[in-house]
């Protein structure tokens, strides 16, 4: 990454006459685009930036210097699973063999690929416990939204129609009542205990005949693993309800613990975090979505499935209908399958523990200087309630910007709900100990800072390309293209 | 154990694991019931090295064929300039999170502006949102504004010449949300006006969903219609192809509230289906029930002008089950795909691209009649780059001997003997020649 700012917008560097493509010459110019209704033709001329090959090039170069990545420093980002997006993924997946082929095209000419996609389902069953999967859904939210869509069309085909309420705990992230409220159920809130599990007294009363089903991270938001699941799960199938595992926090189980082994019924799976393909500075993913036996009728249209030694894409009329135009986002679930394979069985249940010790040892090492307001041993992630000492009036904010100065990504910050000052750590199996102990001592240091010179910790960050920028501005008087940006100056 | 995604020496481990006051990574695991801990191996084959894996995708990529494509049905085979993927390899761009410290992501806060100015001047609507899945959920999540938009109506109109494939996702969406949907008849190819004249006049319709150019590639004549829609408070939502914006009316000049619709038109390669982006531009007026992420400019401490996610009051982090939608993420890096396309291609190019697929498609439609053995599904009906024929023989069998004699996907099947044909500026003259040729042959 590169301090100095660049801040040039492509519109900026635009000339009237210049071009940054070549295509072919048009040997049949006596048909005419003029020839079409001009009643039919854009009127308004287009206003797209003129620009030549090298400078599009230096430009959206010098915009990526100014942008942190995994591969530009450790990135600690609670519940996001920033693991190492492995080289070899990124070379599989532009294979000319894959990605010159049409979705529609003759499904004899695509066995490959939907072989790719059978195998990548079965072993995200396997290493789920549960039977079968759709790689359809395009992210973890897609993903969550298609398999309430399954609960409730399991539940419409058993003609039980007054279930249209689900549980949802209140340390959930707002993606699950989001997903909910677009599925069209209504919310029922759980309280926690002051250990962060789910409270099994609240629940026991919210459960009736009118719930679908209840929605769980675990380990939850706070890293914590919720040990009463068996209880939990038994008593939401008593009452008729299914099930369903958000994967956010899928990557601590790998190695010891399947979602399908602890009584759930459906789940997504965030191949962007636990599988290592690349966020993209936010999309795109693919969220996968499994289901116990019983259920797989129910999985979006269209299905891979395997006919003796061929590989076909069929529909079900008892499936829930399509969440997507063809397959899921192709690309990701090709890095999903190298990192699958390239990790292999012998690894794989390594992933979990390493995480899990990476967490614990920055947990424990920091724990003197940051509020650590539920102890034990954490998951993959775990939650910091800011500064020990709180007489500074450095906040959580300001710990996080200053943690950018020094080349660190921030934690997440403010979520979960639950604690005023929350800071989220999460450190992936991949990072060194020399990494970590850098990190550590950052902190530390910081949290001196905070005692020394307040002032200077709530005014970083100081050395990235820009400072704090002016979010209420923003959102009070919105600018959000170049046609309005002209306008301000 | 050593492997090389994992730093950590047994050194490392043991004193680590001291840190933290256990004995053993298990340990860590303590909390967990026994009963519910894995104790063996997964059923997963055994890791592969570099060499292997290259194999392994080199087998698989042999059971795949690369063909001529004359289909396009959604996903179109356009020209995409090698420059795009060398950028987007850029790991600054690839490895990053969703831009929420600003201060360290004014790459992809920039990109994002670019993409919303782009689009927007494309589809000439006031705003666009940092894009989405693709263009099947875009019209969906359209949809749903629409309906929230008219608080007291769930009844959407939408015209059965969209391409199938988006109203199959449509109807999904609708089903769940508790949305209505109901038909505006087909004829002749294009939308009935009578009809959507006589269930618009209910006055019961949050929204009215079209298509242009419609599935069977028709550029329908829309004078009037979000007139019409508007006299009854109803959304008029056009879902276009992104490409053909550059020189068809716009979603704007048609007096659309929403455009939506899938970018990959502007130069994704097909890469059996995805990834795609959507994108979901709208009115000013609207922007707060606009689903996703949206980019906006501010100044930073030192008065620079700068970059970041804004509106957020808007989305499910803050708002949970009250959200406008659950996304919470965006299309991010295709976004970039196709911002750089704008960039590279500009007016002249997006135009040339359209005005080589227009001669390419004509011509082809042209030749094919010539055989005698084709004719217009709807004749005199204007096209851009696709279009449907009626085909005097066994359509299954023409695939059939076009994919083996001319290494082509000959369209996509329609019902019984209708077969829907594209051409872009990929195809040369000598292979849209050759094809007609080995077309004559097997009919």
């Amino acid at each position: 990454m590169n301090n100095v700012y660049y801040g040039k917008l492509i519109f900026e560097l635009s000339k009237e006459g210049r071009r940054g493509y070549s295509l072919p010459e048009n040997k049949l110019n006596n048909y005419k685009l003029a020839d079409m209704p001009e009643a039919l033709m854009r009127q308004r001329e287009l206003d797209l930036p003129q620009v030549d090959e090298l400078t599009v090039v230096r430009h959206y170069t010098n915009m990526s210097n100014n942008n942190f990545g995994v591969d530009t420093g450790f990135y600690p980002l609670g519940s996001c699973t920033m693991k190492y997006n492995p080289k070899i993924n990124e070379e599989m997946c532009h294979h000319y063999a894959f990605t010159r082929l049409h979705p529609l095209q003759n499904e004899n000419t695509v066995q490959g690929a939907l072989k790719l996609y059978y195998e990548l389902q079965n072993m995200l069953s396997e290493l789920s416990g549960l039977s079968e999967f759709t790689l359809n859904p395009f992210a973890g939210a897609h993903g969550e939204l298609t398999g309430l869509m399954v609960m409730r069309t399991y539940h419409a085909s058993r003609g039980d129609n007054k279930r249209t309420k689900v549980i949802i705990p209140d340390s959930a992230h707002g993606t699950n009542p989001a997903s909910a409220a677009v599925c069209g159920l209504d919310v029922v809130v759980v309280k926690s205990r002051p250990d962060g599990t789910v409270d099994v007294e609240d629940l026991k009363p919210l459960l009736n005949d009118e719930i679908a089903g209840m929605m769980m991270t675990n380990p939850n938001t706070l890293g914590i693993f919720e040990h009463n699941i068996a209880e939990i799960a038994s008593l939401v199938h008593e009452a008729g309800g299914l099930m369903y595992y958000d994967g956010a926090n899928l990557n601590p189980m790998l190695g010891m613990c399947r979602p399908g082994d602890l009584g759930f019924d459906i789940m997504h799976i965030n191949l962007h975090k636990t599988f290592s393909t690349p966020h993209g500075g936010g999309g795109p993913g693919d969220g996968p979505v499994g289901v116990r036996a019983g259920l797989e009728d129910f999985l979006p249209n269209p299905h891979v499935v395997k006919d003796g030694d061929r590989y076909t894409l069929t529909f079900n009329d008892k499936s829930l209908g399509s969440v997507s135009g063809f397959v899921g986002n192709y690309g990701v679930i090709m890095r999903a399958y190298a990192y699958i394979r390239t990790i292999g069985k012998e690894n794989m249940r390594m992933v979990g523990p390493l995480a899990v010790l990476n967490a614990n040892y920055i947990k424990e090492s920091l724990k003197d200087c940051f509020e650590l307001p539920i102890g034990g041993v954490c998951k993959h992630e775990f939650v910091f309630d800011g500064l020990k000492d709180k007489s500074t009036g450095v906040t959580t904010l300001d710990v996080a910007k200053r943690l950018l100065d020094y080349g660190f990504h921030a934690p997440t910050i403010y979520f979960p709900l639950l604690f005023h000052e929350a800071l989220m750590i999460e450190p992936t199996e991949n990072e060194s100990k020399e990494t970590l102990d850098g990190f550590i001592e950052v902190m530390r240091t910081i949290a001196r800072e905070a005692k020394e010179q307040p002032d200077m910790v709530k005014s970083a960050p100081h050395t990235t390309p820009v400072r704090r920028l002016d979010d209420t501005q923003a959102a009070l008087h919105p600018v959000v293209n170049y046609a309005e940006l002209k306008l301000e100056n | 154990m050593s492997y090389k995604f994992f730093p950590h020496t047994d050194d490392d481990i043991r004193s680590m694991l001291s840190t933290c006051g256990e004995r053993s990574l298990e340990d860590l695991y303590k909390d967990i019931p026994n009963e519910l801990v894995l104790h063996r191996d997964y059923d997963i084959p055994e890791a592969l090295s570099e060499i292997e894996l290259r194999k392994c995708f080199d087998q698989l990529g042999a059971m795949n064929t690369s063909l001529a494509c004359f289909i396009g049905a959604g996903c179109y085979d356009h020209y995409s300039p090698s420059v795009i993927d060398s950028i987007l390899s850029r790991s600054e761009f690839l490895t990053s999170y969703t831009p929420y410290q600003a201060e360290i992501s004014q790459g992809t806060l920039q990109y994002i502006f670019e993409y919303q100015s782009m689009m927007t001047e494309l589809t000439g609507m006031e705003v666009s949102n940092a894009s989405m899945y693709d263009g099947c959920t875009a019209t969906a999540e359209a949809m749903m504004m629409a309906v929230a938009n008219a608080k007291k109506r769930n009844k959407v109109l939408v015209s059965e010449t969209i391409n199938p494939i988006v109203l199959r996702v449509v109807d999904t969406y609708a089903k769940f949300h508790g949305i209505e949907v109901e038909r505006i008849a087909a004829k002749d190819g294009v939308t009935c006006r009578a009809d959507f004249e006589a269930k618009i006049a209910k006055g019961d319709v949050a929204g009215v969903i079209v298509a242009a150019p419609n599935f069977y590639g028709i550029v329908e004549d829309y004078t009037g219609w979000a007139d019409l829609c508007h006299d009854n408070k109803a959304l008029f939502i056009m879902n276009c192809n992104a490409s053909s914006l550059g020189v068809l009316k716009t979603p704007a000049e048609w007096g659309a509230d929403i455009a939506v619709g899938d970018g990959q038109s502007l130069g994704i390669p097909m890469n059996f289906g995805g990834p795609f982006v959507g994108y979901l531009c709208t009115s000013k007026k609207l922007i707060r029930k606009m689903p996703g992420r949206i980019v906006g400019a501010t100044k930073d401490m030192d008065g620079k002008r700068t970059f970041v996610l804004t509106l957020q009051a808007r989305e499910q982090h803050i708002r949970r089950e009250k959200a406008t939608s659950n996304i919470c993420s965006n299309q991010s890096l295709m976004a970039l795909y196709v911002t750089i396309y704008m960039a590279l291609m500009g007016k002249q190019g997006l135009r040339e691209v359209n005005e080589m697929s227009y001669s390419n498609a004509h011509y082809l439609a042209d030749k094919l009649l010539e055989t005698g053995k084709f004719e217009m599904a709807y004749p005199g009906k204007p096209f851009l780059h696709e279009f449907a024929v009626k085909v005097k023989g066994d359509i299954d069998a023409l695939q059939q001997g076009m994919l083996d004699k001319a290494q082509a996907q000959f369209g996509l099947k329609l019902d019984g003997d209708t077969l829907l044909l594209c051409a872009t500026e990929t195809l040369s003259k000598e292979e849209i020649d050759n094809a007609v040729k080995v077309c004559n042959s097997l009919l």
